[in-house]
């Protein structure tokens, strides 16, 4: 018996709760403030970052004002205490933290993420020996390892970005192994599994289409966690000597005395700078996961809360 | 417990008559309860589910046959062990003739060729992500049949209208969410055919429909095994359903077949106390039609304090005392045609 | 004065592109003390957003118009207060799934316990003494309720939630699919239990479902719903041997029979969308004797009969001769 092709009625606004929306990205970012406010945020430093040789207003390497200088028009964020300009010294500074921030979150993101695969997927023993090792990992205290591979290895980029990535993937693993487990138990991969579908097929093409919005999310999350630490451990002076990342501007200002000669713009500035990028990942990534979880929605029956529309002569009542 | 063939009579050139296909003996699947640490350190005896518990019927090509029967039959478990997602403890569910339960991994995948499951569930059994045309095109590309693309896309589309999706044209880039209930219970049905399976279990398939919708879906599925080539395993809790669409009726209990036969026969004369019980007690649609309905008293039983004698004894209306001690055996009753068994001392 | 009430109920939901989803379209019933009456319709035709009105728990989206009574006191125009009184104490409900819903955390009698506490109907060792009755009432052992939901099985569970909605002593019970995920054994057990309360406390019963033959073995008299709105009404008996709605009639030929011959048929096509104005009648892009005037005009709900409503154009036709409904029509 053919079914008439109504898809129209098909889509009847009152099984709108059974099936559910299909979220794409674009509309998670199109509708929610928050998130387009982040995402702008993101983009600009991104872009400032990008083209920081053609924007920067004078070198980094040269003096170009007096030490300390004030604000003025010729220095618009004055100078630092080698005299070199501090707007451009933000400008580059960005690239390097924002450098930092997304390559250690790729490398904990690839790490975390096949860590979390691999064991939300296969499960038993893989998953108790992938668990144990996450676990291995999550005890390691952030500072002490930095120092230690520092000293051991030297201070560089590579390092920082090394030393956050191991830092970061843990929680990521975490994440994304609870949602492979989750995702296996659906009726649509155990079909696929009955029809002989092998696991590479499944865990490609079901599993991590759909996971991946939530792997956007807390991508994005990480970001912010990265950039934070990067920030924290080049304060420390852990960081790489032959970068000026927004955190060891504020290291040099803090230890060249900045504060005593009053000068504010060498480590606010640089302080709002990192602020600002990690709020916006927040933003944008909070607002991705929240309407991807519809759990989070606050729940639907509460008495009384509905508007009464006054009855204009209807039509006869019945019985 | 001898399983039930089609009584084997010469034909006309004294050929016999072909095996059916499939036949299901003496199925035993359980599943541990976990003791835990401390059980373990204590040795408490190991307690298990008898899910499945000596259980036999057989399906010819050609035949529906309903599993009918409560929550914790073991209904959902045979469906999986004869697919076998499950891994039997002994028994044999035999295919076309070979034992399948003895299959190595490596050659379960022509088997899912052959044998596919319809889930209950419609809307969660199609991945959200794909296309109708993908769901419908995954099984050939899984298994590496239909040809190039093109050959595939004529193969989808006549899937399709075999499921009844007409005009194809109009389903094929649709979303799941998109469809109604009905509309994706017929793309799982379509992605099920496209590789031409013998047997078709299907779980529940129109339980989770509304009701105005769920006839299509059945009367599909009758359409299918009258084709000649398919054989349908219906597994579902709504004795009316099967009644009507199925052509035998196997009534499950705790894990095994109390009672099973033409549908029309076991439904006009039950012959087991069981099967007579829950016939009572289905609604019937005519308010004048108010039969005595004979309400069990007590849950269905656990599958894993399983009485001693007879299964069903505790609950049974005309339990005698030797129920307590006999553990009965399918055969055939008194007064029933050739094919209608039951086990109960009583018949 | 009927026990309850509903008149002219409308309600509609705010949908998020701005648009208005019309989910209750005039629907209108009585019940007297005593009486079941069944709710009958299939999955998005507004049953359950009518009686969750009743109740007054629908969310901040939802705008309703209409006129619902509980013992003579009209409780939407006021506001929440007029609704608390009534709401458990004269009127309770169970909810669908109800059974999956209850408090894992809190022992069976405490749940009951709550509100009568709550509604100020019993406290203390009062309220336990009471829990204990009602649980006895609904078959539970009395001894069983000190235990937790989880150790219940499912047909155990839903009555216990039958027992916390009648913790209050109502009057009216609106009972939303009460069986519908329960074996077949356990569901006559649990209408069975409908039945005597119903009998026995003088309980007034709506009883929604999408089950007819429950409906049939149930209630004495049923609504059918489609689209949001009540398309016909009657004794359930007169429903299924003289129905004067198309889609009554197809309800019933879709649904097997144990013992029935016929042949049982689906209805083709699907619900119509509730966010826009509906011209003419709903039914009639699936219904098999729609004529002209089905698309131009609405029909509206009317006496066919004493105590018999139903809003289908054929009605009209040959004067009443329910037979318009049995034979061919000629299109």
């Amino acid at each position: 018996m053919a079914i008439r092709p109504d898809i129209r009625t098909a889509e009847a606004a009152t099984d709108s709760a059974r099936r559910g929306r299909r979220l794409w990205l674009w509309q998670i970012i199109r509708e929610s403030r928050q998130a387009k406010v982040g995402l702008i945020v993101l983009v600009f430093f991104v872009l400032v970052a990008l083209l920081a040789p053609w924007i920067e207003p004078h070198s980094v390497n040269e003096q170009t004002g007096p030490v300390y200088c004030e604000p003025s028009v010729h220095h618009l964020l004055g100078c630092d205490d080698g005299g070199v300009d501090m707007l451009s010294l933000l400008i580059q500074g960005g690239r390097i933290s924002l450098i930092v921030g997304f390559t250690a979150t790729l490398v904990a993101m690839i790490i975390g993420g096949g860590v979390g695969i691999l064991a939300g997927y296969f499960g038993g023993w893989v998953d108790t020996v992938l668990m144990r090792v996450t676990d291995y990992f999550l005890v390691i205290p952030d500072l002490p390892l930095a120092i230690i591979i520092a000293a051991v290895w030297g201070a560089s980029l590579s390092h920082l970005i090394l030393v956050i990535a191991i830092l970061l993937w843990t929680t990521t693993a975490r994440i994304v192994r609870a949602q492979v487990k989750s995702v296996r138990e659906r009726v649509y991969v155990k079909r696929s599994r009955s029809l002989g579908a092998g696991n590479a097929r499944i865990i490609f093409r079901h599993v991590m289409p759909q996971i991946a919005p939530l792997l956007v999310a807390n991508t994005v999350l990480t970001v912010a966690v990265a950039i934070f630490d990067e920030t924290a451990l080049s304060f420390l002076g852990l960081g790489d000597p032959s970068t000026h990342s927004w955190g060891q501007i504020i290291e040099f200002a803090f230890l060249r005395t900045a504060i005593t000669a009053g000068a504010w713009w060498a480590i606010i500035p640089a302080g709002i700078c990192v602020a600002l990028v990690i709020m916006a990942c927040y933003w944008l990534g909070q607002a991705i996961e929240d309407s991807l979880n519809p759990r989070l929605k606050v729940s639907y029956l509460s008495p009384r809360t509905f508007r009464v529309r006054p009855l204009v002569g209807r039509g006869p009542s019945a019985l | 417990m001898s399983p039930i063939t089609r009584p084997e009579t010469a034909g006309a050139s004294g050929a016999l008559v072909e095996p059916p296909l499939l036949e299901v003996s003496d199925l035993r699947t359980r599943y541990p309860i976990r003791r835990g640490l401390v059980g373990a350190l204590i040795r408490r005896p190991r307690r298990w589910v008898r899910a499945v518990d000596g259980l036999s019927f057989s399906l010819r090509r050609g035949e529906m046959l309903a599993l009918v029967g409560e929550s914790g039959c073991g209904k959902t478990t045979t469906a999986q062990t004869v697919l076998r997602l499950l891994e039997p403890d002994s028994g044999s569910v035999k295919l076309d003739g070979r034992d399948i339960t003895s299959l190595p991994s490596r050659d379960l995948r022509p088997l899912r060729r052959k044998a596919q499951m319809i889930y209950q569930d419609p809307y969660e059994s199609l991945d959200p992500r794909f296309r109708v045309r993908q769901t419908v095109e995954e099984p050939m590309l899984i298994h590496g049949v239909g040809g190039n693309h093109d050959q595939r896309h004529v193969l989808v589309v006549e899937a399709l209208t075999r499921a009844g999706l007409t005009p194809p044209d109009l389903f094929l880039d649709r979303y799941p969410h998109e469809l109604s209930g009905g509309q994706r219970q017929r793309v799982a049905i379509a992605a099920s055919l496209v590789l031409g399976p013998e047997l078709l279990v299907a779980d529940e398939p129109v339980s989770m429909l509304d009701v105005s919708v769920r006839a299509g879906v059945l009367t599909l599925l009758d359409q299918l095994r009258r084709s000649g080539t398919m054989g349908i395993l219906m597994i579902t809790h709504d004795l009316s359903t099967a009644s009507h669409f199925a052509d035998r009726i196997a009534v499950m209990y705790l894990g095994r077949i109390v009672e099973h036969g033409p549908a029309k026969e076991i439904v006009r004369d039950p012959k087991h106390p069981y099967t007579r019980a829950l016939l009572s007690v289905v609604p019937k649609r005519d308010p004048r039609d108010r039969t005595n309905p004979q309400i069990l008293t007590g849950e269905t039983p656990n599958p894993v304090a399983i009485p001693p004698g007879c299964r069903f004894h505790p609950r049974c209306p005309v339990a005698e005392p030797r129920c307590r001690v006999e553990d009965p055996v399918l055969h055939r009753v008194r007064g029933g045609t050739i094919e209608h068994e039951a086990a109960c001392v009583l018949v | 004065m009927s026990l309850l009430e509903v008149r002219d109920l409308h309600v509609w939901f705010d949908l998020p592109d701005g648009g208005e989803l019309h989910a209750v379209q005039n629907v209108g019933f009585s019940l007297d003390a005593g009486e079941r009456l069944g709710l009958v319709g299939e999955s998005g035709c507004g049953k359950t957003t009518a009686i969750l009105t009743i109740m007054g728990l629908l969310p901040s989206s939802a705008t309703v118009a209409g006129d619902v009574r509980i013992a003579g006191e009209s409780v939407l125009a006021e506001g929440e207060e007029s609704v608390r009184s009534h709401r458990w104490n004269d009127v309770a409900m169970v909810f669908q799934g109800a059974m999956n819903a209850l408090n894992p955390v809190k022992t069976v009698e405490q749940q009951i316990i709550e509100p009568m506490e709550f509604h100020e109907v019993a406290e203390g060792e009062e309220a336990r003494y009471e829990a204990r009755r009602l649980l006895e009432m609904v078959g539970i052992p009395r001894q069983a309720g000190g235990r937790y939901p989880h150790e219940f099985s499912g047909g155990m569970r839903q009555r216990a939630a039958l027992a916390m909605a009648l913790a209050c002593n109502p009057k009216v019970l609106l009972a939303d699919e009460p069986t519908t995920a329960l074996d077949v054994m356990v569901q006559a057990q649990i209408l069975e239990l409908l039945v005597g309360l119903s009998d026995e406390l003088g309980l007034a019963l709506v009883l929604v479902t999408h089950d007819l033959p429950v409906v049939a073995q149930v209630c004495d008299r049923a609504a059918v719903m489609y689209a949001g709105e009540i398309v016909e009404t009657g004794l359930v008996d007169d429903l299924f041997h003289d129905p004067r709605h198309p889609y009554t009639r197809l309800l019933f030929a879709a649904t097997p029979d144990l013992y029935g011959d016929e042949e049982v048929v689906s209805i083709p096509g699907a619900p119509p969308r509730l966010d826009r104005e509906i011209l003419g009648c709903p039914f009639q892009p699936r219904c098999d004797r729609a004529f002209d005037r089905c698309i131009r005009e609405r029909p509206v709900l009317r006496h066919v009969h004493a105590d018999r409503l139903a809003a289908c154009h054929l009605n009209d036709l040959a004067a009443g001769n329910s037979d318009v409904h049995r034979t061919r029509a000629t299109k």
